[in-house]
């Protein structure tokens, strides 16, 4: 369907388009990849006065490793991410969640910063970047600052970015290599929206598990962790029983809605399934 | 309302440079099918979910109805339309002639566009990476089996 009209305006530099977003008092929307902002355009959701087009902004297409962490840039596409070898041995459980973005064509547009801008609880990036302890950093025209994912996810579609406010990139820890990891999605066709989602990071020492981290997506408001299930896990060994007890834990503690895609009920069932899989499987995967 | 401002914008579409001025919200499936005439590229969702506005944007596949015209400036994007520009058809066309592949039409376009792009990267693909790129494709009318196998044909012919 035909856009509505917007002004359109294509900045060279970062600082321009923070401008540009402070000249247009918030009503104005960047447009990084487009695979979520054209379809809301065209079905009239928003209707901004102006569209900031950041396609000239190389400067914000990255991926580093340095001071233990990974750095994406907000304009790095899905498939760069997916397709990176470095990406893949320090942090396999985000070239997993990258990996399952949509489907190719997706990938070869979208970017990490629109993943994370739009902030849906059941996409892949806000999920693995809770689980991995990750960074959102963001700028505008008053300047730079970086939350943690627990306090920039806030709810469906909403999170701490203001108005005028761009997601320039995200640090993440990197991972221990020796942690099991796991990143797991319910969709009925390959390409769409979870209906529920899980990723896992899981470190034992002498054979109990020292640390874990479980989130879940799409039975949650927001990709949230399962403070509960955790705390189940700590200090005992990952047998089948424990393990059990941790996905029963989740299952109670996820928040899911009734909506067309499935029930509440039926979304709360497959998050304690996916949760003891997830685990099961980082469990597997735990390196010497 | 006042007159939205176009935009200049350079964009090669098969080989042809354009230099045009355009609306900034125009879509490129639109430009490609309305200012170029180059109808091969189908609408079908508008979403980007049915995939039959798939076009090649600098080699890589992408879906027309979720780019503005404007965001491939300095770009080069192929359509169906380029494919036989020989007068022969490729390969891929011709499996999906020779395999029945085709029913109503409409789908044909991106699939074989899906399809050129993953043969381009992977010319002996298994049956389930087939699959898996044509998922970026909904068909109504042919179940897949047809089409899954002219891309396997094609596969071999290249």
């Amino acid at each position: 369907m035909a856009l509505p009209e917007f002004t359109y305006l294509r900045p060279g530099t970062l600082d321009e388009a923070l401008s540009m977003a402070a000249a247009h008092s918030g009503d104005a929307k960047f447009l990084a990849g487009g695979q979520t902002l054209i379809p809301i355009l065209s079905m009239r959701l928003a209707r901004p006065a102006a569209l900031i087009d950041l396609g000239r902004l190389a400067e914000l297409e990255y991926i580093r490793i340095e001071d233990g962490e990974l750095r994406i840039g907000a304009l790095t596409r899905h498939r760069a991410v997916a397709e990176n070898e470095e990406v893949r041995a320090a942090c396999p459980l985000l070239t997993a969640a990258v990996s399952q973005i949509g489907h190719a064509h997706i990938r070869n547009r979208g970017t990490l910063g629109g993943s994370v801008a739009h902030a849906d609880p059941s996409a892949e990036y806000p999920l693995a970047i809770t689980v991995l302890g990750g960074r959102i950093e963001m700028a505008s025209a008053e300047g730079r600052r970086s939350l943690p994912a627990g306090e920039f996810f806030l709810g469906p579609l909403f999170s701490a970015l203001g108005p005028e406010e761009l997601v320039t990139g995200v640090a993440i820890p990197l991972p221990d290599p020796r942690a099991g990891w796991s990143f797991r999605e319910m969709v009925q066709r390959s390409g769409d929206f979870a209906l529920v989602s899980v990723a896992v990071l899981l470190k034992l020492e002498d054979g109990l598990v020292q640390e874990v981290a479980i989130g879940v997506g799409g039975a949650t408001s927001i990709p949230m962790r399962m403070a509960a299930a955790e705390a189940a896990l700590v200090g005992r060994a990952p047998t089948v029983e424990v393990i059990r007890e941790a996905a029963a834990a989740a299952a109670a503690e996820v928040d899911p809605t009734d909506d067309i895609h499935a029930s509440a009920e039926y979304r709360r069932n497959i998050a304690r399934v996916m949760v003891r899989d997830a685990l099961l499987e980082a469990v597997g995967r735990v390196g010497a | 309302m006042k007159q939205m401002e176009t935009v200049q914008v350079r964009i090669q579409v098969n080989g042809t440079m354009h230099e045009v001025a355009i609306a900034p919200n125009r879509l490129l499936a639109d430009f490609l099918r309305e200012d170029l005439a180059l109808t091969g590229t189908k609408i079908g969702c508008g979403q980007g979910i049915c995939g039959c506005c798939t076009v090649l944007v600098d080699g890589a596949p992408a879906k027309a109805c979720l780019m503005l015209a404007a965001q491939v400036d300095g770009c080069a994007v192929r359509t169906v339309e380029d494919l036989d520009r020989n007068g022969a058809l490729t390969p891929v066309q011709q499996a999906f002639v020779e395999c029945g592949a085709v029913q109503c039409g409409f789908c044909i376009p991106g699939m074989i566009m899906t399809a050129e792009a993953l043969l381009d990267e992977n010319p002996d693909p298994s049956e389930t990476e087939i699959r898996e790129a044509l998922a970026n494709n909904i068909c109504r009318c042919t179940g897949y089996v047809k089409i899954v196998e002219a891309v396997a044909a094609a596969a071999k012919k290249r």
